[in-house]
């Protein structure tokens, strides 16, 4: 059976299924259209992919941590309006801290929740999910925001602007990606979010302040939810209040598909970028070959499936579950 | 559970919090509006909850037993979609009345498809339900707009969607059929082989492999349960409408668990039944019919649920510390 040859013949090869997954998608998609991939193209899905790609970076790190963060989305929504509201109000160099205080102060509220009193993480993301929204809803009345004067503001560099003919958001990305990868593989802080993941009852007995380190997590990725708003709202230079919906769903896709284990303790950042890169060529591609949007979100759900199954499979040494 | 009877009205309460919740939500909501206490009131809040509560009912079967199932918004669209677009199929065009027949016993069929599909890929791969349905979410939401080609199906024939104006007796017949799958998924959940073997296999799959409880299959059930609910529910919610749209359903899993656990049934399995499920969807029909009447914005619903969530959440956690069989999640 081709699982028993891949385990006899390289377990190297099986624990980089997502890169043979994704080497593999390259190629079939290049042989299926010439557009697919010139420098063009692929550079504009690096920089679609990029605002996904920022908050999946903080949600690798909660789950990593053995949590769940599915508020991601109603979080952007919120912090994509505020900045937009505030950047007309009070100018873009006030707009932007002030909303990324805002938005980490929900992280706050998760971290709190979740690190200190222990509560159950799926359930409290929810919960904020829905009360976010709402909190978006309120704060705009129900209006969409813009900015009027989308020329003359500096703002716009974030989503629109480019260095040495790489789009920002690619850069902001890529630096992000970089520093978190560093973060979790070479410091004490990495070391200790993949401990608490992995066990935390033994964390907790190693003097690991676990509490601490979960609330931490949480920061991190109401931060890079933030990151992502500035660069969302630069690039439309404005808001539909329900704009991140959805989103929460479309990250955790692609954490999965990076191979981070929901139970924590496994995963890696820069397979999540594998994840997020390989989701959006999935998208790019079928709309290269003509078909309709949608039908990305069909290919995407059994990639998924058969990425984890593989994973699975590959853990417990046989292609089917052994339950009756 | 089954000595319910021998029990007083005040220790029931105590077991189950949320019928006291319930109780104090609609004592507030009598006094504070004029509109409130109503027997027409009553009714629409029974019709509704019925959209929710019928989903609620497999979500709690399948969160006994361990799983949990995000794809039922978009399975209750898809269902939508077939029951509002078949009826005008050529095939049918002869049939009269009859034409909605074949479309709604096809929408259902389609649910049950949706979650034996589920359910098969959780018992044969030992992917975990979370992964799976939320990949089902995504593929079967992109299923309706392709089906759909992102647009919405108008229902033809006006007897599909006067039938959500029918009433049998002094209930509406949607709130009808929402408390008879109550009634039905209740009596399944606690006197049957099928019931009890749901609750060993969410409380301790190991005990229950080992008892040669076969846990595929059960769990494999749950989930064309909760799909043939959320298509059952998807069809009546598009009679209301008369047409079917491919947003249809969308956030809907949320309410769902919201309700679900409110009701006191646990995540991790094993515990929770469907008395508890009616007081938590209750609860949030409730809620919101009583704030829609005071004219609270619709936007603050959202964020006193997302409290309220978290906060049964935290008392919850504060109760089972001292005492053992409070609030139970």
């Amino acid at each position: 059976m081709l699982l028993n040859r891949l385990k006899a013949g390289g377990p190297a090869i099986a624990k980089q299924g997502i890169l043979v997954a994704f080497i593999l998608f390259m190629i079939v998609f290049s042989l299926m259209s010439d557009r697919f991939l010139t420098p063009d193209n692929v550079m504009s899905v690096f920089r679609q992919s990029a605002i996904i790609g920022v908050m999946a970076l903080g949600v690798t790190i909660v789950v990593i941590g053995g949590n769940l963060d599915l508020s991601v989305g109603s979080m952007l929504s919120f912090a994509t309006v505020l900045v937009v509201d505030l950047h007309d109000k009070v100018g873009p160099e006030l707009a932007i801290p002030i909303m990324v205080l805002a938005t980490l102060c929900l992280g706050a509220i998760n971290g709190f929740l979740i690190g200190i009193l222990r509560l159950n993480s799926l359930i409290v993301t929810l919960g904020m999910l829905s009360a976010i929204q709402g909190l978006v809803l309120i704060y705009s009345g129900g209006q969409n925001v813009d900015i009027v004067d989308q020329r003359g503001t500096w703002f716009a560099i974030f989503g629109r602007g480019s260095i040495l003919g790489i789009a920002a958001p690619i850069i902001i990305f890529g630096l992000l990606a970089i520093i978190f990868h560093v973060i979790m593989t070479t410091t004490p802080f990495g070391r200790k979010v993949y401990a608490v993941g992995g066990n935390p009852t033994a964390s907790v007995f190693s003097g690991i302040p676990r509490s601490r380190i979960v609330f931490t997590t949480y920061l991190i990725s109401a931060l890079c939810v933030a990151v992502a708003a500035i660069i969302l709202g630069s690039r439309v230079m404005g808001s539909q209040n329900n704009v991140g919906q959805g989103y929460e769903l479309q990250v955790l896709a692609a954490v999965i598909l990076g191979g981070t284990s929901l139970l924590g303790g496994a995963g890696s950042i820069l397979k999540t970028v594998l994840g997020v890169l390989m989701l959006a060529f999935i998208q790019n591609g079928l709309i290269l070959m003509g078909q309709p949007y949608y039908t990305q979100w069909l290919v995407t759900w059994a990639v998924i499936i058969v990425a984890v199954w593989l994973d699975v499979a590959a853990k417990r040494g046989r292609l089917f579950s052994p339950i009756a | 559970m089954s000595n319910l009877t021998d029990i007083t009205p005040l220790r029931w309460l105590m077991r189950n919090p949320i019928w006291g919740f319930v109780l104090l939500v609609f004592i507030f909501f009598s006094l504070m509006s004029d509109h409130f206490f109503d027997y027409r009131n009553f009714q629409n809040i029974l019709v509704q909850t019925s959209t929710i509560g019928l989903i609620a009912l497999g979500m709690t079967l399948v969160m006994i037993n361990g799983n949990i199932d995000l794809s039922v918004g978009a399975t209750l669209a898809l269902a939508a979609a077939f029951a509002v677009d078949v009826q005008s199929w050529a095939m049918f065009a002869t049939w009269g009345n009859w034409q909605i027949l074949p479309a709604v016993c096809l929408a259902l069929l389609v649910g049950l498809l949706m979650g034996a599909i589920n359910g098969f890929i959780v018992w044969k791969t030992g992917v975990d339900a979370f992964i799976v349905t939320l990949g089902a979410m995504l593929g079967i939401r992109g299923l309706v707009f392709v089906y759909t080609g992102e647009s919405s199906f108008y229902a033809m024939n006006f007897a599909y969607s006067d039938f959500s104006a029918l009433s049998i007796g002094p209930l509406p017949v949607l709130a009808v059929i929402f408390l008879l799958c109550t009634l039905i998924v209740h009596l399944v959940l606690s006197r049957t082989v099928h019931g009890r073997n749901t609750y060993a296999v969410g409380g301790n799959r190991e005990a229950a492999v080992n008892a040669a409880i076969r846990v595929g299959p059960h769990m494999m059930i749950n989930f064309m349960i909760i799909g043939f609910l959320a298509a059952l529910s998807g069809v009546l919610l598009s009679t209301q409408m008369g047409a079917a749209t491919p947003n249809l359903g969308r956030d809907y899993e949320l309410w769902v668990i919201t309700a679900v656990v409110l009701g006191g049934t646990k995540l991790t399995g094993g515990k929770g039944d469907i008395i508890g499920t009616l007081g938590g969807v209750l609860a949030i029909g409730i809620l919101r019919n009583g704030m829609n009447l005071m004219q609270v914005p619709a936007f603050y619903v959202y964020v006193i649920l997302g409290s309220i969530l978290i906060a049964v959440l935290f008392l919850d956690k504060r109760f089972n510390r001292t005492a053992d069989g409070g609030l139970r999640l």
